[in-house]
């Protein structure tokens, strides 16, 4: 019986969270590495082939942040209803119903100056993600029907009344395919290329747009409430002991539901960067899984906005640099990415403990030789 | 001279920065009751968690009979014959009392004859040392005593020769421990050691027949109990004198502030657990409610604080009535007019345990100015207030950023005490609030709820220590069963008379 005790106090903060996690994304990477080497391919190449896709021109980076932007906010979405310690899995259809009402916002009132449509459809979108949660968390604190089965069933809601609206009653009419009218061209978001012609840079097209700033401000928005104001601090009392809160005066139900329209609210947001920056109009299915791996980036950030930026640019790269690989190895198919990103949640969430008592233990140890000498 | 059956040499153990134990050398002679004495951190579990072999030493030797040991692992202990009864009993809830004892050490994969022959051998065992124990009965469905008893009786079956019990008597009722203690002689009269860790100057002097006392993770005496006394013992633990007695002034009984009436509150299981109760509290008073736990205490806290629906009743405060069936004002709205609650359990209810300290003590009061201003916390206000209080508190570490949970549980106490009396409130409930806490600390939280009487609070203490009820209170009422069996003033009251109360005899 191997038990190693460190005494947490006496951990440095970088240690357990950032050699910790790099040593987790590390481990993660060799074994993808491996999978490469074995489906026929050239590890290093492949790595190359990542780095120069998300990286290596203009346009590819600006896919890798266009995914960044997506990664932060379902990222933020799990994170705030975490520290109430409420697992939001529904935040797939949440962003779903999210673009729901930045869609109809922005058609219904493009009439309105630009800029006011733009602020009104964000409130849409976070208004639609959070009135999406808020049936769950309703469920959770009155009844206590657990979140985590709720969310799901709500994704597949979501998605069945999505299919439904798009099939019979908000589709382009013009046309089969189960997608809207498209926005009116004066209240897109402006894209990155417009801002590349400023610069002067020309690119043909990427993704990228206005919404990444919006993410970047959620960011700080988040921070900011759990950490510096009084909700913040209750949902985490709710969320870390809840007979103490009760004790306190602090009501569980009402910071269950705040939490969860809070982060409902973030991962509708997702539909912002879509609709308003890039498709233009609601197309089936366009959240694709940023809302599950949204999961994966919160937990590898620790649920930290400054962790969740990193893990999200990662996951950024790993989706662009990804599909360059696909593009350029006939042997790696699209489905071996979402092994990697698998392995990427294996070693950073599920044995997120398997190094960690021994990395721990060696830098206290060291440390103490350098104190002591 | 026969050499000791136990015996440590040089022990170092060290957690990070933290020496838990330095130097520790102790001797431990057959067939005697051991006592080991300390403040809470002292390293009396650590040292005894080496000996168990849950932890390995730095440093050091065991001999057990004389022979140099090496105890890698508690399997290790159990072969060498030693067996340790933990405060947080380690059985599975849903087996037997025979499934529990032989797990781990069925000998067969199909239950058959071993089994059998398992019942008969802890039948024998149970006759000898009188334990009365269903072997059938099901964990969960046994008291908190009686599972203490199948731990006793599976570190028996598997052979010990030395028991070792970390706090034993925290959990059990008065009665439970009397049944303990005649268990524990009869085990010595049998020839077994029993090593018996606790901060409990009573049970020393009422079992032991040599006792250690460790301070800051060394040994600092070793004495036969019948050449020492209660008060040179608390010194020897502490480093200094304690007064084991309260300072207190005359009362000066001021009106009556606060007052229930017929009050009857259920459990969550929807059992009545206080019922039809009465009490008022004057300014400058503390009324001490004794009882053994269990008896509706803690129910009657938390209707009286807001936590608990009430059943039945009301509760008034200044004459205005704040709680009956139909309506109860939430903790935060009883804080505004004037009442503070120190909570039976801290770990549960009093503290966050995951967060800093600072949090911890704004906790309650976070949207009150100037902690918060229009929802957004005031961090420099927060920092400098936990700053002062701390001190004034003489919290240790005095640091404001340090997780609450690395916090001894004297120094949680006076961060939850610190937050509660900072607001100087007209009435204020205590629960327990010296349980797991150690005598300095003891010492200086029995002064500050005199001061905060004689500052004219009206104060509720409800205590499982009847040394605490009987040093601190005014006058006394018991509880028994949910009802108030008896109310006495605080003078010439004797342990006797509320003992038979509290057992329900009276």
């Amino acid at each position: 019986m191997s038990n190693i005790v460190v005494d947490k106090s006496k951990v440095p903060w970088w240690v357990s969270n950032v050699i910790v996690p790099l040593v987790n994304l590390t481990l993660a990477l060799l074994v993808s590495g491996l999978f490469v080497f074995i489906a026929g391919e050239n590890p290093i190449e492949a790595v190359k082939l990542i780095i120069y896709g998300s990286f290596g021109y203009i346009q590819g980076f600006a896919y890798t942040l266009y995914y960044t932007t997506n990664f932060i906010f379902t990222g933020l979405a799990f994170a705030v209803a975490f520290h109430c310690r409420l697992f939001n899995i529904g935040g797939e259809g949440q962003a779903y119903i999210g673009g729901l009402g930045v869609f109809l916002v922005a058609i219904n009132l493009s009439f309105l100056p630009v800029p006011i449509v733009w602020l009104l459809a964000i409130f849409g979108a976070f208004l639609f993600g959070a009135a999406w949660a808020y049936i769950p968390a309703y469920l959770q604190s009155k009844r206590g029907s657990h979140v985590v089965i709720t969310t799901i069933m709500f994704n597949f809601i979501a998605s069945s009344l999505m299919i439904f609206l798009l099939v019979d009653v908000i589709r382009d009419t013009n046309q089969m395919a189960p997608h809207t009218v498209k926005l009116p061209e004066e209240i897109w978001l402006p894209s990155f290329e417009a801002f590349s012609g400023i610069l002067g840079v020309k690119i043909r097209y990427s993704p990228l747009n206005l919404t990444f700033l919006l993410a970047i401000a959620s960011l700080f928005f988040v921070w900011f409430l759990v950490w510096k104001t009084k909700w913040g601090y209750e949902m985490r009392a709710v969320g870390h002991n809840t007979q103490a809160a009760i004790y306190a005066g602090i009501s569980p139900h009402k910071n269950i539901i705040i939490a969860m329209c809070i982060s409902g609210g973030l991962a509708g947001l997702l539909g912002v960067n879509e609709i308003l920056g890039v498709s233009h109009k609601i197309q089936a299915g366009f959240p694709a899984g940023y809302g599950f791996t949204g999961i994966a980036v919160a937990l590898m950030g620790r649920n930290h906005p400054i962790g969740i930026l990193p893990a999200a640019f990662l996951f950024g790269i790993l989706y662009q640099g990804g599909s360059e690989v696909t593009f350029e190895m006939p042997n790696i198919t699209r489905y071996m990415f979402v092994a990697v990103q698998g392995l990427i949640i294996l070693f950073s969430g599920a044995l997120e403990n398997l190094f960690r008592p021994q990395i721990e233990s060696f830098f206290v140890r060291r440390l103490n030789r350098e104190v002591n000498a | 001279m026969v050499s000791p059956i136990l015996e440590l040499t040089d022990i170092n153990k060290s957690f990070g920065h933290v020496q838990a134990n330095k130097n520790i050398n102790l001797k431990i002679n057959k067939g005697t009751i051991h006592g080991i004495i300390g403040e809470n951190g002292a390293g009396k579990s650590t040292l005894m968690s080496i000996v168990f072999g849950l932890y390995q030493a730095n440093s050091g030797s065991i001999k057990i009979n004389g022979k140099e040991i090496n105890l890698r692992s508690p399997r290790d202990s159990i072969i060498n014959g030693i067996g340790m009864v933990h405060q947080h009993f380690m059985l599975v809830e849903n087996f037997t009392v025979l499934e529990n004892i032989i797990l781990g050490f069925e000998g067969e994969t199909v239950f058959g004859e071993k089994l059998q022959k398992a019942k008969e051998d802890l039948e024998k065992l149970c006759k000898t040392y009188n334990f009365n124990i269903d072997l059938d009965a099901t964990i969960s469905d046994l008291s908190v005593g009686f599972r203490q008893r199948v731990e006793i009786l599976k570190s028996l079956y598997r052979g010990a020769e030395i028991l070792i019990l970390d706090e034993p008597t925290g959990v059990l009722t008065p009665q439970e421990v009397d049944e303990l203690f005649k268990i524990l002689r009869s085990l010595k009269d049998e020839g077994k050691t029993i090593v018996l860790i606790t901060h409990k100057l009573i049970e020393i002097m009422d079992l032991t027949s040599e006792v250690s006392v460790m301070r800051q993770g060394e040994m600092v005496g070793h004495t036969k109990t019948e050449d020492t006394s209660k008060e040179q013992l608390a010194e020897m633990m502490v480093g200094r004198s304690v007064l084991l007695r309260v300072d207190k002034k005359e009362i000066k009984k001021g009106e009556t502030i606060f007052k229930v009436n017929n009050l009857s509150v259920k459990d969550d299981l929807d059992v009545t657990r206080v019922k039809d109760v009465n009490l008022e509290i004057c300014s400058g008073e503390i009324l001490g409610i004794a009882g053994v736990t269990g008896n509706g205490q803690t129910e009657l806290l938390e209707a009286l604080s807001g936590i608990r629906k009430v059943e039945s009743g009301n509760i008034e405060l200044f004459g205005e009535k704040i709680s009956d069936q139909n309506n109860f004002l939430n903790p935060r709205m009883l804080k505004e007019k004037g009442l503070a609650h120190v909570p039976e359990d801290r770990q549960r209810m009093g503290l966050i345990s995951d967060f800093k300290a600072h949090e911890n003590l704004i906790f309650g009061y976070h949207d009150q100015e100037p902690y918060s201003k229009s929802a957004i916390l005031n961090n420099k206000e927060i920092t400098e207030y936990s700053n002062k209080v701390m001190q004034e508190y003489d919290v240790r570490p005095n640091s404001p950023n340090l997780i609450t949970s690395n916090f001894s549980g004297g120094n949680q106490q006076k961060i939850i005490l610190s937050r509660e009396l900072n607001e100087n409130p007209k009435v204020l409930l205590v629960g327990q609030p010296t349980r797991g806490v150690d005598i300095g600390a003891i010492e200086f939280i029995h002064q500050r709820l005199i001061d905060m009487r004689d500052k004219g609070a009206a104060i509720l203490l409800a205590s499982v220590e009847l040394d605490e009820i009987l040093s601190l209170s005014d006058r006394i009422i018991v509880m028994f069963d949910g009802k108030i069996v008896g109310e006495k003033e605080n003078k010439n009251v004797t342990d006797r008379e509320l003992g038979l109360l509290m057992a329900g005899v009276a």
